[in-house]
């Protein structure tokens, strides 16, 4: 049974504050007796390790990057969301929460978003703080601007390197708990395991990426900040070493694993270019503030952009939704974009894109602004296709880029298994079956600067007086020598094809299949394919080397091995889904127009999934979901 | 449509942090010059694998150029030939069929290799860990726009804050200084209304630790040539003049400036 959510009764606008009161409380002077591990030190993580440290409680952080400061987070570009109302647009806390609410398309919980909406102003004052340097008006105050699809100018940003600056703010604020001696750092280090005794998560087991030696690590508590799934795609705009083990490991130990289904596929990305593609590169959503996408209304056109005339150029998305136009949410840009390059509409060598143009912007407000706005992206663009998109409209394509689901937690961010958290985009919790832009920075960084600091004293309080479990307790040598014999595993295969070649297989079915539309025989064929492939993963695998060296391949294997498991998951809680809801498009559930159709009666909650072994599938748990202060409506963005 | 480059790739493989390492030559046939060169890199160690062959541990992730994982010496320029761009962002179409190719890892004494290209770059973050920083506990910040901050000073933290940590900068130097990198750090910080408090001790604290790894600037300027970030020269001078300061005029212990 899925435990309760424990969110609090009352009022939402009330609840957070309510709640913060009623939890248990760790006294100042005992919160050095706890220890606490927390795995990722992305934005997530980080923020969770500074503010833990400086509370006073002992922090070992985990990344398995080089350094803190290199995790994905740094990649995000657009901005932050807050709703500080600077720019006196009619924005508010409730307006977030509710754009939050609506924006996820019913899917997630409403004390959570609120919660998030309530403390997204807190975050622009203490990143300022420390020193992030957003951007700001000639007067001296911060900037905004509006954001995929947002009706106000609530986006906090630092150039494009928004996800940079917060990402280093919050590395600096736990380097200083570094210093501090409060929080111990293992870099290099890959959570490959997590522990549990009597129930309650007790430690981690993980790996020397340099040396290869296996260690075990125990704690009062364990907090996965480990990021998203996205990789599982092979192509997406995810880092390489993006994955999902800590989270997957963690489940087959006993978290829920909650809508595995909902993943974003971002509009605006640069197609691919040949089958050697290793990942893909997001161009902000913000180019959609200026750029105006259309395709060729020919599906034979072989003109340069250039030369179309404009009655022959298709603004598909002016034209079927004339009020938001080109900044509808991102799912229904992305199908939309599918949708014309399926019909043959394509542009580009491999006919795989449609244009962004610039060209009325530019000639609007001049070369010069247009440099102002989106520069770095524009060199970024030119560098990876050769192209000048000042001169020739952009070539862009929808690509995975973020995953809504994760492990389920409660209104404490604790998963299933007590004493594990999950926070940032590794929990299922604030964005329901579709995030909006600028909101992941912004949930990352509430979780870890002001959620769980607070709410992991509850789980705590009453542990007083007990050490952490010692790593010679069976519990951990069991977990070790599973994660030896794991490794020696990959290394015995002694197949033909490399993990690599796995992955980009295994991507190719999840893109197909589970990817911008789903329907029934699709997705039970990927769930036969998938677990085909699987099958020919664990007897061809090569993985050359060793176990103790710096062994890429090695890592890449555990990480292929897991992906497995969750895309077959995916395919089922997709198939389980009969309803388009966000960026779950299931073709049997559409209305006339071809537009997403909910059924709130049927799939008003939360699936969360319980792993029941390798060979049989997983159980289905609900939450269903209320929804009192945003009413229930059809999205429409026409 | 793409052409393709037949190219000769001389590679220094080392098998561990202690292990000789040495060159070896590889070929690197067929590659579709719209591939990025760690994609050509990737080209190759499929082939190795498919032959049995180790294949070579090189540095990435983001391959977007912001996550600063990624670094080598290329016919001995650190990230390449194309000016303002790492490694990850470089494209094959700079490169000429039947071209020779010499890669190698960071080189500096505060480096070691672990693995073929991949070196230990923790270092710099202990040179964050000194004082890269401003002291400013979660909670207790006053509301953002309290302190209007002149664009031109944002502007100008924000050109220094845009550094990678990528160490190019100090694998390009001839006495593998780690001022630029420092020098950023400090400049982003001292500049901005919120790091006047700490902004001697800071400077002091930073430049100490990077010392005791680094060896000393003397103002080649390889180091911005070379970054990726185009990150400018001057601010190593801001970076003397707030060391001086707190040295000589010990303002570390008169607290502000
Ligand atoms: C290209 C791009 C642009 C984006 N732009 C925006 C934007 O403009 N606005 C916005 O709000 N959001 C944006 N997002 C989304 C946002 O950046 C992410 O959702 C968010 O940063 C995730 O933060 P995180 O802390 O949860 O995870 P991450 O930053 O991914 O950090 C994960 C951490 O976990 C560690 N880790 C993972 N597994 C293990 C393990 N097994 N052992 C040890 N360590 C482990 C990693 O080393 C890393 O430190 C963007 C995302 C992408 C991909
Ligand atoms: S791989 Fe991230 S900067 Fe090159």
């Amino acid at each position: 049974m899925l435990p309760d959510s424990k969110v609090p009764e009352g009022p939402v606008a009330e609840k957070w504050d309510k709640h913060k009161f009623d939890i248990k409380l760790v006294n100042p002077a005992n919160k050095r007796k706890f220890k606490v591990i927390v795995v990722g030190t992305g934005l997530a993580g980080a923020s969770a390790c500074a503010t833990l440290g400086e509370l006073g409680y002992e922090v070992e952080a985990f990344t398995f990057h080089d350094s803190p400061r290199r995790a994905h987070s740094i990649a995000a570009q657009g901005g932050i969301n807050a709703a500080k109302n600077y720019q006196n647009d009619g924005d508010s806390v409730w307006r977030l929460f509710y754009d939050t609410v609506k924006g996820g398309d019913y899917r997630s919980r409403e004390a959570n978003v609120h919660r998030l909406a309530q403390v997204s102003v807190d975050i622009i004052d203490q990143a300022t703080a420390q020193g992030v340097p957003f951007a700001r008006e000639y007067g001296g105050l911060l900037d905004n601007r509006s954001f995929g699809g947002a009706q106000v100018s609530r986006t906090f940003y630092a150039r494009g390197q928004t996800g940079q600056q917060l990402l280093l703010g919050a590395y600096q604020q736990m380097m200083r708990q570094v210093h501090e001696g409060k929080v111990k750092l293992h870099t290099r280090t890959e959570m490959l395991d997590l522990v549990t005794k009597d129930g309650e998560a007790v430690g981690i087991v993980t790996r020397n990426l340099v040396t290869g030696e296996i260690e075990s690590h125990s704690a009062h508590a364990v907090v996965l900040a480990t990021g998203g799934y996205g990789n599982v795609f092979y192509l997406s705009t995810n880092a390489m070493a993006c994955n999902t083990t800590a989270i997957w490991r963690s489940h087959r130990k006993g978290a829920y694993f909650a809508n595995p289904s909902f993943t974003q596929i971002h509009p605006t990305c640069i197609p691919a270019s040949d089958e050697f593609q290793s990942k893909l590169t997001l161009m902000s959503e913000s180019l959609r503030n200026d750029g105006r996408i259309w395709v060729p209304r020919d599906v034979d056109e072989t003109r340069a952009a250039g030369d179309i005339p404009e009655e022959e150029r298709y603004y598909y998305l002016e034209e079927k939704y004339p009020a938001f136009g080109n900044l509808v949410p991102r799912d229904v840009a992305s199908r939309n974009a599918k949708t014309v390059v399926d019909q043959g509409h394509g542009v580009g060598p491999l006919k795989n894109g449609v244009y962004l143009d610039f060209a009325d912007a530019i000639t609007r407000d001049g070369q010069k602004a247009i440099e102002e706005r989106y520069g770095n992206l524009f060199e970024m663009y030119e560098r990876i296709t050769g192209e000048d998109p000042y001169s020739v409209p952009m070539r862009i394509y929808p690509a995975t880029h973020y995953t809504m689901g994760g492990l389920w937690v409660d209104y404490n961010l604790m998963t299933t298994v007590p004493g594990l958290y999950a926070t940032g985009e590794a929990n299922f919790s604030d964005h329901g079956a579709n995030r909006l832009g600028a909101s992941a920075l912004m949930q990352g960084l509430a979780d870890g600067y002001f959620v769980l600091p607070y709410t992991i004293g509850d789980y705590l309080a009453p542990k007083l007086g007990e050490d952490p479990v010692p790593t010679s307790d069976p519990a951990f040598q069991e977990v070790e020598d599973e994660v030896r014999s794991r490794t020696a595993a990959f290394l015995a295969i002694g197949g033909t094809r490399s993990p690599e070649h796995f992955h980009r297989e295994l991507g190719k079915i999840i893109w197909e299949h589970i990817g911008m539309a789903r329907n029934q025989v699709g997705l039970e064929k990927a769930i036969e394919e998938i677990q085909a492939l699987r099958a020919e993963f664990w007897s061809d695998l090569r993985v050359l080397g060793n176990g103790d060296t710096l062994n890429s391949s090695l890592e890449k294997a555990g990480r292929v091995a897991d992906f497995f498991e969750l895309g077959e998951l995916m395919a089922r809680d997709a198939l389980d889904r009969n309803e388009s809801c966000g960026g779950h498009f299931r073709e049997e559930s559409q209305t006339p127009e071809g537009e997403a159709l909910r059924k709130d009666d049927e799939f008003s909650h939360v699936s969360a999934w319980a792993w029941n072994g390798i060979d049989t599938p997983q159980t289905k748990h609900k939450e269903e979901l209320d929804f009192v202060d945003v009413p229930l409506t059809q999205r429409s963005y026409k | 449509m793409s052409r393709t480059l037949n190219l000769e790739l001389k590679i220094w493989r080392q098998d561990g942090p202690d292990a000789d390492g040495r060159f070896e030559v590889y070929p690197a046939l067929g590659i579709p010059d719209d591939a990025s060169f760690l994609e050509m890199l990737d080209i190759v160690n499929e082939e190795l694998i498919e032959e049995g062959r180790a294949p070579i541990e090189f540095p990435h992730d983001c391959r977007e150029g912001i996550c600063g994982t990624c670094g080598m010496m290329i016919n001995g320029k650190a990230h390449g030939p194309e000016k303002g761009t790492a490694v990850c962002q470089l494209h094959m179409r700079k490169f000429n069929d039947g071209d020779a190719i010499v890669i190698e890892p960071w080189r500096a004494r505060a480096f070691p290799v672990l693995r073929d290209l991949v070196v230990d770059r923790s270092p710099l973050d202990s040179i964050i860990e000194a004082g890269g920083y401003v002291t400013a506990p979660t909670g207790t910040a006053a509301d953002a726009n309290d302190t209007p901050i002149p664009k031109e000073v944002a502007d100008s933290a924000m050109d220094a804050a845009a550094c990678i940590g990528c160490g190019a900068c100090v694998a390009a130097c001839p006495n593998s200084a780690g001022q630029l990198f420092t020098a950023a750090k400090v400049w982003h910080l001292n500049s901005l209304p919120q790091g006047q408090a700490e902004r001697y001790r800071r400077a002091e604290n930073m430049v100490e630790t990077m010392e005791q790894f680094f060896g000393s600037c003397t103002n080649h300027g390889e180091c911005s040539e070379a970054c990726p970030k185009e990150i400018s020269q001057d601010f190593i001078a801001y970076l003397n003049r707030d060391y001086m300061k707190s040295k000589i005029k010990n303002r570390r212990l008169a607290g502000q400036s």
